[in-house]
């Protein structure tokens, strides 16, 4: 069964993100790492970029799967998450914990449109 | 049986001194070095260096690790894989065609032109189109390029706002890829349980989009081997929102002899000659793919262009002023064209309308004799082709992909698996107007002892191919660090 | 019943009624009678293999002076290639396969599609090269819109003027419909203007630079610089080559660019009235996930074994549908055998010899042609084996006199102008006589 991680904010396309201050840290739930299966390759932005919500920002491959990336929050890429570029098989190791972008919130009140924990666990059980 | 020296790459078979080639004396002498240094190549140039044999060896070695249609049974749905005639190779090989280059005089080449017309004429003819180009070089290339006639068709009108393309959702990926390298926006139409376009969906989106959609793609039979009988009133619809219908003639080989996709009320078409009109394809390619359009749109075909007048052809790439550009140099993959005409004058009139029927008849014998053990998703007549959902019996843990590895232990090619995507193990089956009865007979029995080894012992159905030279891959190791050179295998 | 069908009359007794219906007709109940196809089609009736073979020799015998010796290129080049080429090509092993998607028996056209991407990231000196593509022609096109998708905002491609107009032709229409903006270079002395080039590239919005080595009038450039001038822009530099050239030319990679495509038909292959090619497409490492088409891979089976399969899928339309890098689903997989084969005969040594004779053919052709007193050479640049002449008689007339004396002389540029290529496959006699040949013309003209 996926895990859900208490804390962190959810997307329908099944992005978390993690909020520390005025940064958000996305990366794709262990319910999305379930479903494309061994991760191949990471697609990411490039730092300076920016990402606005509900956009795409990047993929996530498997070997016969692809998934975009949508940003669940706005503002601007400050750090990416360089350890996939070589080992992509991290975020189906521990997708709460590999992360993949750092944003820079340009507006934290986005966050309230997303699901928490439990609304997030209710909504992969009904798909 | 696979030599295991000469099973290595050719990288490894090399050593420095050998040669395969002998070339006429130099009389000149070498003077590349008259070229300043700064245009030189200064790397080392490694490549393999071989004598004759040992390349010989070598790739006939590795000619035994592959698997054809003269090999057995290649019922690889979606890919028509009939048999190439052998006359058809040794007439392509001619000189007088071999050694002909593209730019030589006219007068010279007389015969080629000729040919290229004639074929692009028996095509309408078989198709029901008004005019073709042969220059496509493939299925997906033909695509773009029957778009890319739309859209210029649109934009000669000044219908600027002309941008979506409405594609099946059961579209063979080639589509909406076509439409987006086109610069056009997908709009996907869903299918219905019935496996056809769900016309009330259409509607609504035509309602919805209509000033905004420049074609429609579609390909009937669609790619679960249905052919789609609403094709008049859905022709119908698109028109009257000003679109164009585009067929996707990847499936054309069960209509011919029995409808024409002109008179479905299609405008554009590309013809797969590596698929209806049996040329090998050769590993993957080389392919052809003749874009035909119904009369009015000519003009926007792409250049160069054979022309016929008073029994003399000739070749323009001047300037059409409306045609959309052009996609290759020349006239496409030529070779591919003459064993396509000399595959069509060798059926005739007569033959030709067979296929359809005969391809037609096949598919749905198999279909017939296997549907009490794997499961049909969509039951009554289908065309070339058709499409189980796995085994009927899902609690083996058998899969669609196991079957398919278990098929090329018992000397079969798989058919195609995972495509369409509206089922999760889908296992598509095409097996041509050239099979024996012997052979499907043969192959069905096949695909009823896999069931029951299912049964019996899925471990062994798992664990297959288990006799051909080399087991499953792992596609993730593949994947992850991508090896694609000997130089980079050597750095590992 | 036809010899490609097996079908008796039991045969399809039987199988109709497995299938529950009556007769053949009957399998298309389902398609609305208004559109059926009920006549006869209007073709030829079928013809034997007799026949057959008589109209094709008849047609090839109306051939006059077949096939002409030729002394063009242009893009499609007359080498020798040997033997063993066409017989390894004719095994139906490879000839009558698809797609290798089921590696476990189709190591054959894995293995040899990844010794074919081995070697041409050794010609090009590229980090790595995808299974092929249609042609030269494409290859760049999609080079382009490769380069049009790796930037952010830029959304021009600059074509250099020297590169082949036919080429150029085929990007300027896949960017017409893609959306990309197309920016033409002037040339100057049959080379690529730096300075306008330059200029173009500082005014930005620039995705990618396309030049051609050598280019299109046979002039091996000079393009120092340029890849530096190209990456302070955060551009993509494209270089297209004819490949057989870069045995002895600076290679894509030595000059900097970022991917290298062409035509290889020169390796191998026959002309063919101009196809099937083979487009190449090679690129540095960093790209290789934006690169279009397919590419084989390295891999182990379940038994520990070297294994090759299809790799990095997840960029193709079959599964990334319309956000693929490209719509093309299939590689020119025969002709890169060709290619295979081919360099696996004639090595480092024999491409760098062919190289020489071509080179030294060519500049003897010219030589000879300037002795003549009616052609003097266009440009005073270096060159391979291809060169433009400005002729002072009339072109067409000369063309149609040598296609009647079994030559193909050159490709017409413009009324005064001749574009020649010489090839290892023509001799010295054969120089000779063509020479010769255009002095006769001449005289009877006079």
């Amino acid at each position: 069964m996926a895990k859900v991680m208490e804390g962190l904010r959810y997307s329908e396309s099944h992005e978390y993100v993690r909020v520390e201050g005025n940064y958000g840290f996305v990366g794709i739930t262990d319910y999305a790492q379930h479903a494309l299966g061994n991760v191949v390759y990471v697609d990411m932005p490039e730092v300076g970029d920016e990402v606005t919500a509900g956009e795409e920002f990047g993929a996530v491959e498997s070997v016969k799967a692809a998934s975009d990336l949508i940003s669940p929050v706005s503002g601007t890429v400050v750090g990416v998450n360089e350890a996939l570029e070589d080992e992509p098989e991290l975020v189906n190791k521990d997708a709460f914990e590999n992360w993949i972008i750092k944003v820079e919130l340009s507006d934290a009140s986005e966050l309230d449109a997303l699901m928490d924990a439990k609304a997030y666990t209710d909504y992969t059980e009904k798909l | 049986m696979n030599n295991r020296l000469y099973g290595n790459l050719i990288f490894e078979l090399s050593r420095k001194g050998r040669q395969g080639y002998t070339l006429p004396r130099n009389t000149y002498g070498s003077h590349t070095d008259e070229l300043p240094a700064s245009l030189r190549r200064q790397a080392a140039l490694k490549l393999p260096e071989c004598d004759e044999l040992t390349v010989v060896r070598h790739y006939t070695n590795l000619s035994h690790d592959n698997f054809g249609v003269n090999d057995g049974f290649y019922p690889l749905g979606s890919c028509t894989m009939k048999y190439n005639p052998v006359i058809d190779e040794e007439i392509a090989a001619l000189e007088a065609f071999a050694a002909l280059h593209p730019l030589q005089p006219a007068d010279t080449c007389q015969h080629a032109l000729g040919l290229y017309y004639a074929l692009q004429q028996s095509l309408a003819e078989l198709t029901g189109m008004k005019e073709f180009t042969l220059n496509p070089c493939a299925g997906a290339h033909g695509e773009l390029t029957g778009l890319m006639v739309i859209r210029a068709y649109h934009q000669s009108r000044g219908d600027e706002a002309r941008t979506k393309v409405l594609i099946p959702d059961s579209a063979h990926g080639t589509n909406p890829a076509s439409a987006a390298v086109c610069g056009l926006e997908v709009v996907e139409v869903k299918s219905g349980p019935d496996g056809l376009v769900d016309v009330a969906d259409l509607e609504r989106l035509i309602s919805e989009q209509g000033p905004s959609i420049a074609a429609m793609m579609m390909t009937n039979p669609n790619t679960l081997g249905i052919f789609e009988h609403d094709i008049p009133l859905i022709t119908q619809m698109v028109h009257r929102c000003g679109a164009l219908m585009y067929y996707d003639g990847a499936n054309l080989n069960p209509l011919l002899g029995v409808c024409r996709p002109g008179d479905m009320g299609f405008d554009v078409m590309h013809v797969n000659l590596h698929k209806t009109f049996s040329t090998p394809h050769g590993g993957g390619g080389p392919g052809s793919g003749p874009v035909g359009v119904r009369e009015g749109l000519e003009p926007f075909l792409p250049t160069p262009r054979v022309v016929e007048r008073a029994g003399t052809y000739s070749v323009e790439t001047g300037d059409y002023e409306q045609s959309l550009g052009s996609v290759g140099c020349f006239f496409g993959n030529f070779g591919v064209m003459v064993r396509a005409y000399a595959y069509i004058l060798s059926l005739g009139r007569e033959n030709v309308r067979m296929v359809g029927p005969l391809a037609t008849l096949n598919a749905n014998y198999v279909k017939e004799s296997l549907r009490d053990v794997y499961e049909l998703p969509i039951g009554g007549l289908c065309k070339h082709e058709f499409v189980f959902d796995g085994l009927k019996d899902k609690s083996t843990g058998v899969t669609t992909m196991d079957v398919a590895k278990r098929l090329l232990d018992y000397g079969y090619h798989a058919p195609t698996i995972y495509f369409p995507l509206l089922f999760h193990e889908s296992l598509m089956i095409e097996p041509t107007e050239n099979e024996s009865l012997d052979t499907l007979d043969a192959f069905i029995q096949v695909m009823r002892r896999i069931a029951d080894e299912a049964k019996t012992d899925p471990e062994r159905v798992k664990a297959a191919p288990l006799t051909t030279p080399i087991g499953r891959v792992d596609d993730v190791l593949a994947a992850r660090q991508p090896v694609v050179t000997f130089k980079q295998m050597s750095h590992e | 019943m036809y010899k490609y069908f097996p079908h008796t009359e039991e045969d399809l007794q039987l199988m109709l009624r497995r299938v529950g219906v009556r007769s053949l007709d009957d399998l298309y109940a389902d398609i609305p009678e208004a559109v059926r196809f009920r006549r006869e089609y209007n073709l030829p009736e079928a013809m034997s293999e007799v026949e057959l073979r008589q109209l094709f020799s008849e047609v090839s015998r109306s051939m006059q002076n077949a096939p002409l010796t030729v002394f063009a290129g242009a893009g499609v080049y007359d080498h020798y290639a040997p033997s063993v080429v066409q017989h390894i090509i004719g095994r139906s092993e490879f000839l009558t396969s698809y797609t290798p998607y089921q590696a476990e028996v189709s190591q054959g056209t894995l293995h040899y599609i990844f010794e074919y991407q081995s070697m041409m990231a050794e010609l090009t000196g590229m980090d790595v090269s995808n299974a092929s593509m249609y042609d030269g022609a494409t290859a760049t096109a999609e080079a382009a819109l490769m380069a049009f998708a790796s930037a952010k905002k830029a959304d021009t491609v600059l074509l250099s003027g020297t590169l082949d107009p036919k080429v150029a032709r085929v990007v300027e229409t896949y960017a017409k419909y893609h959306g990309i903006r197309i920016g033409k270079v002037a040339a100057r002395d049959g080379v690529t203007d730096r300075e306008d080039l330059s200029r173009r590239l500082q005014a930005g919005g620039i995705a990618g630079v396309i030049v051609q080595a050598p280019n299109y009038y046979g002039i091996v450039e000079d393009f120092s610089g340029l890849s530096d001038e190209v990456h302070a822009q955060k551009a993509l530099l494209v270089i297209n080559s004819v490949a057989a050239d870069l045995a002895v030319l600076k290679t894509p990679a030595e000059w900097g660019a970022d991917i290298a495509v062409g035509d290889a038909q020169s390796l191998g292959i026959p002309m063919s009235f101009g196809g099937p090619g083979l487009g190449y497409m090679c690129c540095t490492e960093k790209l290789i996930r934006k690169m279009p088409g397919r590419i084989v891979g390295l891999t182990r089976d379940n038994r520990g074994q070297r294994a090759f399969v299809l790799t990095l899928q997840a960029r193709e339309q079959h599964i990334r549908r319309q956000k693929a890098t490209s719509n093309i689903c299939s590689n020119q997989s025969l002709m890169a055998l060709y290619v295979t084969v081919y360099m696996s005969l004639m090595g480092p040594k024999g491409l760098r010899e062919a190289a020489e004779l071509s080179y030294g053919g060519a500049h003897y052709l010219c030589e000879q042609l300037q002795q003549t007193g009616y052609f003097r050479p266009c440009y005073d640049q270096p060159y391979l084996n291809e060169f433009c002449m400005r002729y002072d008689g009339d072109v067409d007339a000369l063309q149609a006199g040598c296609a009647d004396e079994g030559f193909m002389a050159g490709v017409k540029l413009d009324e005064h102008t001749v574009m020649f290529a010489v090839t290892e496959k023509r001799t010295r006699d054969e120089i000779d006589d063509f020479v010769d040949t255009i002095k006769q013309i001449r005289e009877e003209q006079a």
